[in-house]
This record gives C-alpha cells, structure tokens and sequence, in this order.
C-alpha cells in the first residue's frame, strides 16, 4: 500500500485564479453596478428618462464615439495612442460633402468615408511603424494635419445637401427605437470581442502591449500589427464620420471637435491600460454605456455642462482610483 | 430592515414627487451657444423678466460648455426628452441642428431661433437682435468717428465658422467706401478664447504699425485686444472698438483703451425671444412671413419674407453712459 499523504506534492490550478471569483471582483462588474446606480438614480431623478424614445435618443449621445473606442482600445492595449482620430472624422467628412457636389450617391460617399479613414490611418500607421516615430508626436502632428486641410477646403463655408437615403445612417432607425447606428455598434463590439479575446491576433496584441521586444523575439510581428491597428482605427473613424455626417446632414471644418479626448476617456474608464497589455472590450462596452448615462441624464435634469464634464472627470478618477485604494487598503492589513 | 425597506421607498417616492414638474406651465427652453458667456446670462435674466410677466412660464436656461453642434444637440435632444413646449436657441451651426430641431418640432415643440440663426427648414422663425446691415455698418462707424484722418484698421473675430460675425465683417466690407480713408488691412481669428484673442491682437500690433483701431465684433475678443493695446503702451494710439457687454468694458473704456463700442440689449433680446415662443407656443400668433408679434416693453416684431424679424438697432455706449450699462450687464 501506498501512502500518498506524506509525498510532498503540489496543486497546480488549470486557471490563475477562481473563474467566478475573478469575474465577481472585475473591473467590468464594477462598471455594471456603476452603470446600474446611475440608470436607477436617472429613473428617479427625471420623469422623463424611462420612455422608450429617450432612451433611444440616449444612444446617440455615444454611438459614435464608441465604434472609435473599440478600434482605440486595440490601439492602446497595443502600447501605442492615436489622437487623431476626431481630426480624421473632419478629414472625411469635408471629403463626402465635396464629393456630394459632385453628385457622387451614397454608397460612393460611404466608400468615400471609409477609405478616407482607412488612408489616414495607414498614414498614421506607416509613420509610426515605418519611420520608427512615437505615436503620440505623429498624432499629434496629423490631428492638426487632416483638420487643417479640412479648414484650408471649406473656410467658413459648409457642405450640406446630402441624399435622403444617406441620411438613414445617422438618423434612420431599423426597428422601432432600436437606430441604425446602435445595431451597428454592437455588431462592432461583438467582432473586436472576437478578435481580441478569441484570436491569435488578439493574443498579440496583449502580448506587445506588455513587452514589444519579448514579443518581437517571440516571432510575432510588431510592426506589421501594429500598422493593421492604426489603419483600423482609422477605418472605424471613417465609418463614424459617414454616421455623424449622416446625422448632422451637412459639414464643418469644426465638426467632431475635441472627440479624440472623450474616445480615450471611454477606452481608459473601460479599463484598459493607458500603459498598453491589458483590458477588454466589454469594459469598453460598459464605459460608453455609462458615458451616455451621465451625460444624458444629467441633460434631463438641465445640470449645466460644466457640472456634466466635473461629473465625468470626478467619476474618470474615482473608477480608476477605487480598485488600486482597495489594493492597499488590503496589503496594510495583511 | 423592513423598517428601513419601508423608510428607502418612502423617501424615494417623496424624493420623485418633490421633482416632478407643474404640468400646467408652458415650459421654454432658451438655449445659448455656450454657458458661462456674460451675454446669454443677461439674455436669460431677460427671458426670466419676461416669464414673470406672462406669468405662466418656466424658463429652462441651458446650453453645453463647449461651442460646439454636437454639443448642442445632446442639449435639444434632453429638452425633447423631457416634452418641453418651446426651444428658443442661439446656434453654434446653422446647419448641423436642423435634422434635431425638425425632430422636436415633429413632436410637436414650437422650436426658434434668436441672435444666431437656424438654417430656414430647422425653426418657425428666428429673431435677429438688430440688422445685419446696420451692425456692419455700426462696427465700421464706430472706428471712423475716432479717426477723423483717417487710417489702418483691423478686425479681430470670433471663429472662422462663426455665423454672425462673419455676416456682419461682410457687410462691414461693403460700406467700407462709405467712411474714404478708413483701410481694413486684416482680419484675424481669436475663436472667441481670451488667450488666442490676445495673441492675434498682439501680432495685429506688431505687424501693422500704422494701425489706429481694432474692432472686434465679439465680446471676447475685444477685451482681448483693449488688454493686449494696455499692455503695449498703445493707448491713444489704436482704438479698440466692435461689439462687447459694458461691464466687462467698462475699465477700458475709462482708461482710454475704448472710446466707444456698440451692443444691442441682451436682456431684451432674451425678453422678447420668450415673448415669441410663449406667443407661438400657445397659438396666440403664427410664424408667417408678414405677422406681427407684441414683444412686451420692446413693442413689436414684424416677420419678413424669410422668416426673420429684427429686434432693434445696436446702441453705442462711451465714457458718458458706461456707468449705468455697466451694473446691468
């Protein structure tokens, strides 16, 4: 007989850490009680909020934003930032609206749009990758790159008279309240979740946001990724761009101004590492759902924009803060 | 703690209750480009004058903190939400918030415009505070009484995208020939940012030697430009006139900085802003071209064929009448 108790031996768990417990104690739980207090105080606060159309009209307050986030999630997770994304929207939509006059119909201004976006950020991506420049100098470059050409073509002038049909993209709804831009943000989200959570692609990306050169050394190939995540970001720019264009019905050099720096506040608040090589695309998810919360509901109540954006600020570092205060609140009693 | 259950709803209930609003009321949402701008605080203190006197009016005083449409849109979309009866706004896009503003009037909201307008399809009717025609030419007049020679101007406006201002520079150009030997050497752009504001004033200076005035058809900018003409020891030398609220002018004016500027009235504008909606909102009048509405104290606004309607002529103020305006706005 053999006695198996007094071998040492030694646990060696398939999973790091408990998966109902790690998913209880998450960032992304955390955003779904934050999000639930504010939905329940907004139901209290204004008569108004619990009605079908208000909560639509609620979803355009971020739709737009949002489908960059998920592309700038990638991006920052990767270890890089790309603030030219609100530049890019302007890019774009000054060219739609000059190609309107043309009499170009949608599905050209659509493809117009996109591949606008997707230029700029392979623009983007070939002076960071290929010129070996730090994003955020390159970025900072092209924000005032592309508005500017969109200001040096319009002036003060602005282009409108875009087809009926064009319009149902900004403003169209697919199903009762349910708008087209919304179907098409989550269909985005459930695609980036894809990519980044079930992919090798996505398996890299982590990967180089924690250590570029172990990843490099490891065969992955960094540059070539990080290239593909600047034209993605640009890409879903673009595709903003036609939504917002679509919504506005018509263009201005000015349009989308200061985007880029409520698109990070999503990614960041979603809980994605500003340093690169963690987070996820539900907490994104999460983050603009609660971004449009905030904003619209303290809209209903008339608070003034200034309260709003100390509101957002004020909750930006708490849900940061919270978790690294628990962290040490639980090492000085250990 | 079923006691506390008990206590919890109770007090949410009061709470819901205590919030919700007197249906009776007629509810006008007067939204401005921006808060924290002296000019529609004064303008909401005239919708607020005016509510008192119809007496049967809310007034919603809101608008975002950036000068942008997106912005703005997110504000008429609450308003929406919450089935006010009557938007009176000033936009920061002539364009951009049409498909918005259609969509409240569609529900049935009475939706105009006033100071900066809304692009015909976007409102009933918009209320110009004064005529562009005579604002152009006020801005202009107002340089060349100082200037009995003669010499270099400049004007230092707002955004380049701004609606108003850049009407008003074009109709200044036009009576240009009017005022011989009054040269209009630039226009700059401050966008309506004190800091930005000062330097264009700054490079105004330093570029054009010659120059005897800046006009400044924002009240931003020509603060920015009195401070930045102090500031380089160029009093008596160039004249900072245009458009500004007295208060925030009244030092200039007395330290010689300004001889004079120019600005309708911001209270009355409010004022008989709310005294259109709440006459169109109640069907007491209609916005066709051609109909007449009493505007209280201010008297009447007649709307012409494009669905607009002047308020009155801007009004000069100087060192004689600083002290009055200056307590007020």
């Amino acid at each position: 007989m053999t006695d198996t108790t007094n071998t040492p031996h030694r646990h060696i768990p398939d999973r790091l850490d408990n998966p109902v417990k790690s998913a209880v104690f998450s960032w992304e739980t955390l955003l779904v009680l934050v999000g639930v207090a504010i939905f329940t105080a907004n139901a209290f606060a204004s008569p108004y909020f619990l009605n079908e159309w208000s909560l639509s009209d609620l979803t355009f307050n971020f739709t737009e934003k949002a489908v960059i986030a998920l592309a700038m999630a990638l991006l920052i997770i990767s270890g890089e930032i790309d603030l030219s994304v609100a530049a890019i929207i302007a890019l774009a939509s000054t060219l739609m609206g000059m190609a309107v006059q043309w009499g170009v119909p949608t599905p050209g201004l659509v493809a117009i749009g996109i591949g606008v976006g997707l230029a700029c950020g392979a623009f983007n991506g070939f002076l960071v990758t290929g010129l070996k420049l730090p994003s955020i100098v390159v970025t900072i470059g092209t924000m005032s790159l592309f508005r500017g050409l969109s200001y040096a073509i319009l002036g003060d002038q602005a282009y409108g008279g875009y087809p009926a049909d064009f319009s149902w993209l900004g403003q169209g709804y697919v199903w009762w309240v349910i708008s087209f831009e919304l179907v098409f943000f989550i269909a985005a989200a459930i695609v980036f979740w894809f990519v980044l959570h079930r992919t090798n692609f996505g398996r890299r990306i982590f990967a180089i946001g924690n250590n570029a050169l172990a990843a490099q050394f490891s065969g992955v190939r960094v540059a070539r990724i990080k290239f593909v995540l600047f034209c993605l970001t640009g890409l879903m720019s673009g595709i903003a761009a036609v939504m917002l264009t679509a919504r506005l019905g018509s263009t201005r050099p000015s349009i989308a101004q200061g985007w880029e720096l409520e698109v990070i506040t999503m990614v960041v608040l979603g809980g994605v590492s500003i340093l690169g090589g963690a987070g996820s695309i539900l907490g994104v998810v999460l983050a603009a759902l609660i971004m449009g919360l905030v904003t619209f509901g303290l809209g209903l109540l008339n608070v003034p924009g200034i309260v709003m954006s100390i509101f957002i600020g004020g909750l930006l570092i708490s849900v940061i803060a919270l978790p690294i205060l628990y962290r040490m609140w639980k090492e000085r009693r250990q | 703690m079923k006691l506390i259950t008990t206590l919890a709803v109770t007090t949410a209930l009061a709470a819901v209750l205590a919030a919700a609003p007197a249906y009776a009321q007629t509810r006008i949402a007067l939204v401005v480009k921006s808060l924290g701008n002296g000019f529609f605080e004064a303008a909401a203190r005239g919708a607020e004058e005016a509510a008192e006197e119809i007496g049967d009016v809310e007034i919603i005083y809101t608008g975002p903190t950036e000068p942008t449409a997106e912005a703005q849109i997110e504000v008429v979309n609450s308003l929406i939400a919450q089935q006010v009866d009557a938007i009176a706004i000033s936009a920061n896009d002539p364009d951009a918030l049409v498909p918005a503003l259609q969509r409240a009037m569609q529900r049935g909201i009475t939706v105009i415009s006033w100071d900066s307008g809304v692009a015909a399809e976007g409102r009933e009717m918009h209320l110009n505070p004064s005529g562009n025609d005579l604002i152009g030419n006020t801005i202009i007049k107002l340089a060349a009484d100082h200037l009995p020679e003669g010499g270099d101007v400049a004007i230092l406006s707002a955004t380049a995208t701004a609606t108003n201002q850049n009407i008003w520079i074009e109709e200044a150009e036009k009576v240009l020939p009017n005022y011989p030997g009054i040269n209009l050497v630039a226009t700059v752009y401050g966008d309506d940012q004190s800091d930005k504001s000062y330097r264009e004033a700054q490079g105004l200076i330093s570029s054009y030697p010659e120059l005897k005035a800046i006009i400044a058809p924002t009240t931003v900018g020509i603060v920015a430009a009195a401070q930045a003409v102090t500031d380089a020891g160029k009093i008596g030398e160039i004249n900072v006139t245009g458009l500004a609220l007295p208060s925030e002018m009244a030092a200039h004016i007395k330290s010689g900085a300004s001889h004079s500027f120019a600005i309708w009235n911001p209270i009355d504008l409010g004022y008989s802003a709310t005294h259109i909606a709440y006459a169109l909102a109640t069907d007491a009048a209609t916005a066709e071209p051609g109909s007449v509405i009493p505007i209280g104290r201010v008297g009447e606004v007649t709307i012409g064929e494009d669905g607009q309607a002047a308020m009155a002529e801007p009004f000069t103020y100087d060192a004689s009448n600083i002290d009055e305006y200056s307590s007020i706005f």
